[in-house]
């Protein structure tokens, strides 16, 4: 297990290393001179050639590499165009705000989703293993875009019961700490903002749960069925043992291998889908911090917000493949 | 002996033939049973037939605007009402099914060919070729894919050539790894080493024999794949980074109506109804297919 740990890990510099290089290209792979297309036609040639420099651009391409390379090693993401601040020093706010809703939506797919799979799975071919089934279908084909404006329009607008948009009272701001808000306002011990930041995080978690939350309902019924199809369990079932004792006990531990995968792949869909849920509720994630920068040509703020969010998500591969063999310990690594 | 000789000489060639008309027939055969999979082919032909007849079918010009009748409530003249320049929303509707399957189709061609040829090249020539390839490959889809495909748009410029492009790149490492497992197991069989021994050049052993054993598994991929680029280019569109206004696409106009929401949610109900009905049609006629064509992916 050490040994396969050690590899997997390993493994993932290459991987790194290739991402940063893709990064890296990508200004460069902007049609003409990127410092003209960042400031604009009507920029005067003494600024192109200013911010040529500034960014290194008119250095050999692999002089620029690996220079951009050893200020990633010591943290330095680059200099936000617009901002003119450190894009290291700016992205935790945004990272932070992007986590809680990301570890929000995730929870609901997770404990929505893989109760809704062993639901299904036990009462199969019931009224309930049909609408779960059904409703997973159609949360798999949903564009999250469009489910997160119904939300607002249904629950925000029409029925008023939570906040359109944001992520805080604007006339009751958060002191951020932590900047994940829930953690923050309990550390002031402050119930009622907390319970505010509940409120703002519900109908974006939700829109963002849904994908996630289907494709696992819709995997731990067919790996539930499998598993509740073998002798161990059918024993368990005969000997008179109570539906939460063979679910919990016995097939979810052995049926939740295709799930762990699947969650961590969806973690991927997820911070994507970030960028639109953040876009549709204004909230100040990484999402919604590349997208402005889009708009603004901030293209140091670009690359370095993508890097930071396909690092995590090769981070979070990395636990979900090393839990595989914790999980179960047929699993043998070569 | 002679009758013997003439019977037995067609045998090596006549089954091979029949094996492949039937594996298509049988998987016809069992597409034909699966109710819900031919539900999903009859929403993905309604939609085709949408596109294409959208000149016949679409009761208004797409791009008449009508200020005096803005923002109307569904009704008999505009069966899904109007939106804030006064354009008939169904009209628009119909057409934007034009671009979401022309996006959607020719970007997944575009994966498939550039992917099927990495695939194949990494999986039959293997070694430094393959190594190359499968990193590039891992290196791509190492990146959330939207995320990616915001990348590749915000370098090339907003456009919904550009967002086909981007959609095209992100899904080309699925159909690589998909052909270059199946070239792996293929290239193994005792004909591709038959074919070899008798010195068939390796363009047609890849050509002839590996890609068309390949075809089941592309087609399967293929129709979810463009379930998913549906999605990412309304996606795209709705972030003002694909098609621009006042071009129908479903994506667009989503964009446009979130300022409308509280006095005309139609402008946001429609568009995303006709997304959501289009991409559950291919998801649910993929499924089908791969139950139908690979039974060995069955879930």
């Amino acid at each position: 297990m050490f040994a396969y740990t050690l590899r997997r890990i390993l493994m993932v510099i290459p991987v790194l290393l290739g991402m940063s290089l893709v990064v890296f290209f990508m200004i460069r792979a902007i049609p003409g001179n990127p410092a003209q297309v960042i400031l604009g036609q009507k920029a005067t040639k003494e600024a192109v050639e200013a911010l040529t420099h500034k960014l290194g651009l008119d250095q050999p391409w692999y002089v620029q590499y690996v220079k951009y390379l050893g200020g990633l090693l010591k943290g330095d993401l680059g200099e936000s165009i617009r901002t003119g601040t450190s894009v290291s020093q700016e992205i935790w706010p945004y990272l932070a705000a992007t986590l809680e809703l990301s570890i929000a939506a995730m929870l609901i797919a997770i404990v929505i989703g893989v109760n809704a799979g062993i639901i299904s799975a036990w009462f199969q071919n019931s009224w309930f293993d049909y609408t779960a089934m059904i409703l997973a279908l159609v949360g798999v084909s949903m564009p999250i875009f469009w489910l997160g404006l119904m939300e607002q329009w249904v629950f925000a607008i029409h029925l008023d019961w939570l906040p359109t948009s944001g992520r805080e009272e604007v006339r009751n701001p958060i002191e951020p700490i932590t900047h994940l808000y829930l953690i923050d306002t309990l550390l002031q011990g402050n119930t009622e903002q907390f319970m505010q930041v509940l409120q703002h995080l519900i109908l974006p978690s939700i829109a963002l749960a849904t994908i996630p939350m289907a494709i696992i309902a819709r995997i731990t019924r067919s790996s539930m069925l499998e598993v509740m199809k073998s002798d161990y369990i059918r024993t368990a079932r005969a000997k008179g043992l109570s539906m939460f004792w063979v679910v919990y006990k016995h097939s979810l531990k052995n049926a939740i291998i295709p799930v762990l995968t699947v969650i961590g792949l969806q973690t991927g869909l997820l911070l994507g889908g970030a960028i639109l849920t953040e876009t549709i509720f204004s909230w100040p994630g990484i999402g919604r911090y590349i997208y402005e920068a889009i708009g603004y040509r901030d293209y140091p703020v670009i690359q370095s917000g993508i890097l930071v969010v396909a690092t995590i998500f090769i981070f979070i591969n990395l636990v979900v493949d090393l839990l595989y063999a914790a999980v179960d310990p047929r699993i043998k690594y070569n | 002996m002679a009758e013997l000789a003439r019977n037995q000489a067609p045998i090596p060639v006549k089954p091979d033939k029949e094996e492949s008309v039937s594996l298509w027939k049988e998987g016809w055969r069992s597409f034909k049973k699966n109710k819900i999979a031919l539900v999903g082919a009859a929403i993905v032909l309604f939609f085709i037939l949408l596109a294409v007849f959208a000149p016949l079918l679409a009761p208004y010009e797409i791009s008449e605007q009508n200020l005096s009748e803005r923002l109307q409530a569904p009704s008999k003249e505009h069966l899904f009402g109007t939106d804030d320049f006064g354009r008939d929303i169904l009209s628009r509707v119909i057409y934007g099914a034009r671009i979401s399957l022309w996006v959607g189709f020719f970007s997944v061609l575009g994966s498939v060919v550039v992917g099927s040829l990495l695939g194949i090249v990494a999986g039959y020539y293997g070694k430094w070729i393959d190594a190359i390839i499968s990193r590039i490959f891992d290196i791509m889809l190492a990146f959330p894919s939207i995320l990616l495909a915001i990348g590749i748009v915000a370098v090339l410029g907003p456009s919904l050539q550009n967002a086909l492009i981007a959609i095209a790149v992100i899904n080309i490492p699925n159909f690589g790894r998909l052909i270059r497992s199946r070239v792996l197991s293929i290239k193994q069989e005792e004909y591709i080493v038959a074919a070899r021994a008798i010195g068939m050049s390796d363009a047609r052993i890849l050509f002839h024999h590996i890609l068309p054993n390949s075809m089941a598994p592309i087609i399967v991929q293929g129709t979810l794949a463009i379930a998913t680029a549906i999605i990412e280019a309304a996606a795209l569109g709705f972030l003002g980074l694909g098609a621009q206004p006042p071009n129908p696409e479903w994506g667009t106009m989503l964009a446009s109506s979130k300022d409308f929401l509280t006095q005309a949610p139609w402008t946001m109900v429609f568009p995303g109804l006709a997304i959501m009905l289009t991409v559950l049609g291919f998801n649910l006629m993929g499924d089908g297919l791969r139950d139908a064509l690979d039974p060995r992916m069955k879930s």
